[in-house]
């Protein structure tokens, strides 16, 4: 199989998982306990604080363990508006392609009397610094963009937004779960405030993350209990899966240049085999795009049946079709780019992983070549294209 | 588990009567583009019987396997027959469908039927 999904999830680095055995096997105490077979275990929390910490120039104590990227979002964005409420701001600038994570939060607070602006994000997918500047006003409580986008993988200029925040003294938040381990961050450097990050997006298990908060941003609780987290997020600490994620981040961190650099000689092979296939498009900017992340709209086709059919041939990928996303409409990301529903339907993302050959890229662009030609025989749409009865999108 | 059955990725791997009937006694059209289904249905009427029958459809797997077990379900038989086709007796010849897949089925009965209305229109004409 090639598995070609790695902005869905990853596999767990062998390292990470030997970590996570290591601690489950003979450091399974309370890091809470006073006793020195629990202090062992709060060693090792306080060592992956350290070394996430690190890796994006942050603090230690900036650093708070959550279950994932979702709990992060719910918690960077609930936190902000209630400092901002508390000075009479209620208002939050973000963007229409943020994820559900960060949207559903908004949305919930909208309900709650909070107003937000969804910045446009135009036909190449990226946010522009000086829209994000205009949408700011003296009621503006918080700033939130993603870093890179999870369908399309365009990388918004975060450096410049987080200037424009700091300078007009409104919190920053970026969702940064699918460029973490992947781009380089230094939230010192790029001002930014709070950071939400997901461990499975980088080799790490499941159900770990993390939210930056520079000191002096105080949070409030999504959980409440115990003194964990500082306080902060209550529940003993999956000490295994925590130390495990920071050694996948490490690991990742280390070897970022070289993996990017062959990632993205590999991608844009693939791009450009398929942008052979005629009437399709590629999604979002060519050149500001994470490394591992291809984006198509095929025209005629539905994405669904072609997922299904990349199945078969051995290819795990994933698409924006209304019929995998579970609703009637398609992704809100492809509408966001101006894409219409007709094409936004035909979609497939490819998110290749560093394992990835030659071999499976040219297979992966005569796979989907074949099927796509395959479902546009039988496709009315495509006859009707055909025959001049309808206009091309694409 | 799998997502669909084993009948529905059949008939979605080994779509039965796909094409077209260039001289149709009766076509029918559902669906749109936006949703992201449509279907058509082609059919050859002798006698009042369904001679032979084509589809073609833009969809998820289960759109075309619906479509596909619709056509099998009404080739060769008497047009009486095929008007009673139901979405549900599509679903359960495909051993079910997922409960937010159903509508692919009603596309499938809805197609057909259009495709009997417009032979019986076109009848009417002649």
């Amino acid at each position: 199989m090639i598995y070609a999904d790695n902005a869905a999830t990853t596999k767990m680095s062998q390292a990470a998982i030997d970590k996570m055995v290591s601690l489950m096997n003979d450091t399974y105490g309370n890091p809470s306990s006073l006793y020195r077979f629990g202090q062992k275990a709060k060693e090792a929390l306080e060592e992956a604080r350290e070394t996430v910490a690190s890796v994006i120039g942050a603090e230690p104590r900036e650093i708070l363990f959550t279950s994932g990227g979702s709990e992060a979002d719910n918690q960077a964005i609930r936190s902000a508006a209630l400092l901002g409420k508390e000075k009479g701001k209620t208002h939050i600038v973000s963007t229409k392609f943020e994820h559900h994570a960060v949207l559903h939060t908004l949305a919930k607070l909208e309900k709650e009397g909070f107003t937000v602006t969804y910045l446009d994000v135009h036909e190449d997918g990226l946010v522009r610094p000086e829209e994000v500047e205009a949408a700011i006003t003296e009621e503006t409580a918080l700033v939130t963009i993603m870093y890179a986008n999870n369908e399309i993988g365009t990388i918004q200029p975060i450096s410049e937004i987080g200037r424009i925040c700091r300078e007009k003294k409104v919190l920053f938040h970026t969702d940064a779960v699918q460029a973490i381990g992947h781009l380089p961050i230094n939230v010192v450097e790029q001002n930014i405030d709070m950071l939400s990050a997901s461990g499975h997006k980088f080799h790490g298990p499941k159900g770990t993350g993390f939210l930056y908060a520079r000191k002096g941003i105080k949070l409030s609780n999504l959980i409440e209990g115990g003194a964990q987290e500082r306080g902060k997020r209550a529940g003993t600490e999956n000490v295994p899966a925590i130390a495990s994620m920071a050694v996948a981040l490490k690991e990742a961190a280390d070897k970022m240049e070289q993996t990017s650099a062959y990632l993205t000689e590999k991608r844009n092979k693939l791009i450009d085999g398929l942008s052979k296939i005629e009437h399709s498009a590629l999604n979002g900017d060519a050149e500001k795009r994470l490394p591992s992340n291809v984006n198509f709209c095929f025209e005629g086709i539905e994405g669904e049946s072609l997922l299904l059919l990349l199945d078969e041939k051995g290819i795990a990928a994933s698409s924006g079709s209304a019929c995998t996303s579970g609703s009637l409409d398609p992704s809100h990301v492809l509408l966001a780019i101006g894409r219409v529903h007709d094409v936004a339907h035909g979609s497939l993302r490819l998110s290749i992983g560093e394992d990835v050959t030659d071999e499976d890229i040219d297979y992966m662009v005569k796979s989907v070549g074949e099927v796509v030609a395959y479902l546009r025989g039988f496709s009315p749409i495509w006859r009707d294209l055909q025959a001049g009865k309808k206009q091309f999108i694409l | 588990m799998a997502l669909y059955s084993e009948k529905v990725m059949d008939h979605f791997l080994h779509p039965r009567n796909v094409g077209v009937i260039e001289d149709a006694d009766g076509i029918g059209e559902v669906g749109n583009a936006k949703c992201g289904d449509i279907m058509k249905i082609y059919l050859k009427i002798d006698n009042d019987i369904i001679t032979d029958v084509k589809f073609e459809t833009f969809g998820c797997g289960s759109a075309i396997a619906s479509s596909s077990m619709a056509t099998e379900l009404i080739k060769g038989k008497p047009l009486s027959e095929a008007m009673e086709l139901t979405n549900k007796a599509v679903a359960e010849a495909l051993d079910g469908l997922p409960a937010h897949k159903m509508h692919c089925s009603v596309l499938a009965e809805e197609a057909i039927q259009k495709a009997l209305e417009d032979y019986q229109s076109k009848q009417e004409k002649k």
